[in-house]
């Protein structure tokens, strides 16, 4: 049958272009893969190629032809034996495509999934309850996850002989064999994307990382692989894994080894991020984050790694991902804080407090999806918002809740938005520049006098 | 281990292929066949439906280069699974995926596998263990190399072929993925299919050596380069790489030496190689072609029958591409699904 030849469109932008000449006349025999005609576009000369086997029988748009419309007919391939006169068959599909109905216009207020997902926050702990450190409170909730779950298990540099570069894994390869504490080489990018195909599988993965810095090597895995699979596969693939290790400054360790990525992974839909404080979150925080079935950015804290916290007796103590804390009650200045950053704000909160003023502390435990009406909560009381974090400021979890602060609670403020961050400078190596670099109890006491007009 | 050679491209492999007939009966020579040229009809639809405006964005076609996924898919087990970059099209049909829902998925429309959420580069089907669909340069092979470790870990004595260009092997994560299947011994077969250009520059151009299939020397992984443009050859590799690796004896990496007769990308101009070096290679090395050949001098096939099956695939790519276009695009409440799992 005969088959009209449309005018290509030779990028998802072109709509029209020049048809330059023919390289076969009519009558000529046509075979797959010969090019008929050259076509230009402001961009670039391209080749149209014959897909059929055939005749060229009529050439209906002549060499330098300019402005031909995509989807115009030009010519026609006859197939053996055909004349000139028969009818072509209809195109592929009608030339004049309708074009795609129109995407609605995205409100700002469209639902986000990050502000979308209801959680349950847990209930208050009342039973008996052990002191225990931060380390030792994430290795029970990795060796108890493990216990539980066959397909969940280890793997990073450092975590199987050595017992964790931090001390985190000790004693895990000793219950759970090499199988399921994996010592790694140094390959970030590698042991990241080993792991994400193990999730894909519907293993659990929890890959550490020696900290978050090194964590850049991998990040386009952790984005693109992880974050994204679900979203691209339509909701067929699903990536159960937990990246975890230490973040944000160390001490005296530098610039390259000292940064908080909250805010980078933050960014990502597809991600959970949480960013614990006291020991019991860091265990019901990690155990909820194994067991959740997409990818968890845990990110610890090495100065933490070594403070005591009261802990619930249970293993099955689940702290749920999506919900803040009142670390303090108070009434006059809401502080937001995560992470180390949450101790140093209850410090500030007790200096505070000698001067009169009650501040509360709400503990984000979860950087996404954010608590949003935890916060709003809060400031609908104090009607004062401070946020702390060890980060830079530019685009940070600060600048966020600005934004939280004017879409929800405008009306309600009495004071604008002071943000406590790190220095906007590659952390010092020096152990004076350090501390100036890093938020200390002292700036967050200036922070909320100066949103309660108080000198 | 020293890796072995086994022929240069396109060179005795006809001679080869006869050589090999007598070890695979005619019904699985047509079946080779008969796939083949569902790849190669399939992807000149898509060419078509995208100069109409039908399919946007990227489009990779595979046109050319059929007998390396038919050939390493005919030696594996449906158990066994399959990882690819964007140019996957063939991938899919290969691995038993439906026409309809790839073109559709192409066109961006619901009936598509990601239900037109992923488009050309990215489509997944877990009942055929085909795992993407990658868009990212190598960045699939660390993935595949994970797939293979979840194998051993279950002990379920399947393999992943792990398929990957000729712009992908100076990735430094291939390296890292080298070293952590080598090191743990992973079912993993590393497919280099070596179409001579990475984009538009030449592999001389890009890598110091262009040998590929030497590439996990440093690993200890044994490597063989095959005539991509041969199915048979490549099924008679790939048969013995996947019996290695499923045997526990770690990768193996199998370098194809194949062509692409389109351009990177359907907005390639292709004006770094030339029409008769395309020519040439289609004229004398057609995957297609070779096996149609050999078909009917040996007498598996008489030219009709060919024809009957050409015929038949058109229909079935006819009637795919008519789903696909009626497929309506994405309820618009598609937005903001399939983002997290539900805990």
């Amino acid at each position: 049958m005969a088959v009209e030849i449309l005018m290509p469109a030779l990028s998802p932008t072109m709509t029209e272009g020049k048809l330059a000449r023919w390289l076969k006349r009519e009558g000529e025999d046509v075979r797959s893969g010969d090019v008929l005609a050259e076509i230009e576009t402001d961009k670039a000369t391209m080749e149209l190629e014959a897909v059929n086997d055939g005749v060229l029988g009529r050439i209906l748009v002549p060499a330098g032809a300019e402005s031909v419309a995509v989807n115009a007919p030009i010519a026609i391939i006859l197939e053996d034996g055909e004349s000139a006169d028969t009818k072509p068959a209809p195109a592929l599909a009608s030339p004049a495509l309708a074009p795609p109905a129109a995407a609605p216009a995205m409100a700002a207020a469209a639902p986000s999934a990050s502000t979308a997902m209801p959680a349950m926050a847990e209930s208050e702990w009342t039973g008996p309850s052990t002191q225990m450190t931060v380390r030792e409170c994430l290795r029970d909730a990795m060796a108890e996850e493990m216990r539980r779950d066959p397909n969940v298990f280890l793997m990073g540099e450092e975590v199987g002989q050595y017992q964790g570069a931090y001390k985190v894994s000790q004693g895990l390869l000793e219950e759970f064999g090499e199988r399921r504490v994996v010592d790694t080489p140094i390959t970030e990018m590698g042991f990241a994307g080993l792991g994400i195909g193990a999730a894909i599988m519907g293993l659990r993965p929890i890959v550490e990382f020696m900290t978050f810095n090194f964590a850049m090597q991998a990040i386009d895995q952790i984005v693109n692989s992880a974050a994204k699979t679900h979203y691209m596969s339509g909701g067929q693939i699903s990536c159960p894994i937990v990246f975890r290790g230490p973040n944000g400054a160390a001490a005296r360790v530098a610039a390259q080894h000292s940064q908080e990525y909250s805010s980078w992974y933050a960014h990502i839909p597809g991600l959970k991020v949480v960013a614990p404080y006291s020991a019991a979150d860091h265990k019901g925080l990690l155990k909820a984050a194994i067991r959740d079935g997409n990818p968890v950015i845990v990110l610890e804290h090495e100065l933490l790694y070594g403070q005591s916290f009261d802990v619930p007796n249970a293993p099955d103590w689940i702290v749920p991902i999506g919900k803040a804390r009142i670390a303090r009650a108070g009434k006059d200045v809401t502080v937001v804080a995560f992470s180390r950053m949450v101790g140093v704000a209850l410090e500030a909160a007790r200096i505070l407090a000698e001067e009169g003023i009650d501040a509360e502390i709400v503990d984000l435990r979860t950087i996404r999806p954010l608590d949003v009406a935890a916060i709003v909560a809060s400031v609908k009381k104090t009607n004062r918002l401070v946020s702390v974090e060890e980060g830079w400021p530019v685009c940070g979890i600060g600048a966020e809740m600005a934004a939280i602060a004017m879409e929800h609670v405008f009306d309600y403020l009495d004071a604008p938005l002071v943000r406590v961050t790190g220095a906007d400078v590659p952390m010092p190596y020096a152990a004076n520049l350090e501390k100036l670099a890093l938020p200390q109890a002292a700036d967050i006491v200036a922070a909320c006098k100066r949103v309660s007009y108080r000198s | 281990m020293v890796p072995s050679k086994t022929q240069e491209a396109g060179s005795t492999a006809r001679k080869d292929s006869r050589r090999k007939v007598a070890a695979a009966e005619p019904p699985t020579l047509l079946e080779l066949y008969r796939q083949m040229l569902l790849i190669r009809r399939l992807e000149e639809k898509a060419g078509q439906m995208y100069g109409m405006g039908l399919i946007g964005g990227f489009c990779h076609l595979y046109i050319g280069q059929e007998a390396v996924v038919v050939g390493m898919q005919a030696a594996i087990l449906p158990e066994d699974s399959v990882i690819t970059s964007y140019r996957d099209h063939g991938h899919m049909l290969a691995c038993g995926m439906d026409p309809k829902g790839v073109l559709a998925e192409l066109c961006g429309r619901r009936g598509g596998y990601s239900k037109g959420k992923g488009g050309s580069m990215h489509m997944f089907s877990r009942e055929k263990n085909f795992y993407g669909g990658h868009g990212i340069v190598g960045a699939q092979v660390p993935l595949g190399t994970g797939i293979a470790f979840a194998h051993r870990y279950r002990g379920n004595g399947a393999v992943c072929l792990t398929y990957f260009g000729d712009g992908a092997v100076n990735q430094g994560q291939v390296y890292e993925s080298f070293n952590m299947a080598a090191l743990w011994k992973l079912p993993v077969i590393y497919v280099i299919e070596n179409n001579k250009y990475g984009m538009g520059t030449a592999i001389e151009r890009a890598s110091a050596r262009t040998d590929f299939y030497q590439r996990g020397m440093g690993h200890g992984i044994p490597g063989q380069q095959v005539d991509g443009m041969d199915v048979l050859a490549v099924k008679a590799a790939g048969e013995k790489a996947v019996a290695a690796a499923r045997a526990g004896k770690g990768p193996v990496i199998l370098e194809m030496i194949t062509y692409r007769y389109r351009g990177h990308s359907m907005s390639d101009p292709a004006k770094y190689r030339t029409r008769e070096e395309v020519q040439k290679v289609r004229s004398e090395q057609d995957p297609i072609d070779r096996l149609a050949h050999l078909l009917v001098e040996d007498g598996h096939a008489g030219e009709d029958e060919l024809k009957d099956i050409d015929r038949r695939i058109k229909a079935q790519v006819t009637e795919a591409a008519e789903f696909a276009q009626n497929s309506p695009e994405p309820d618009t409440a598609e937005l903001f699904t399939d983002i997290l799992v539900r805990a």
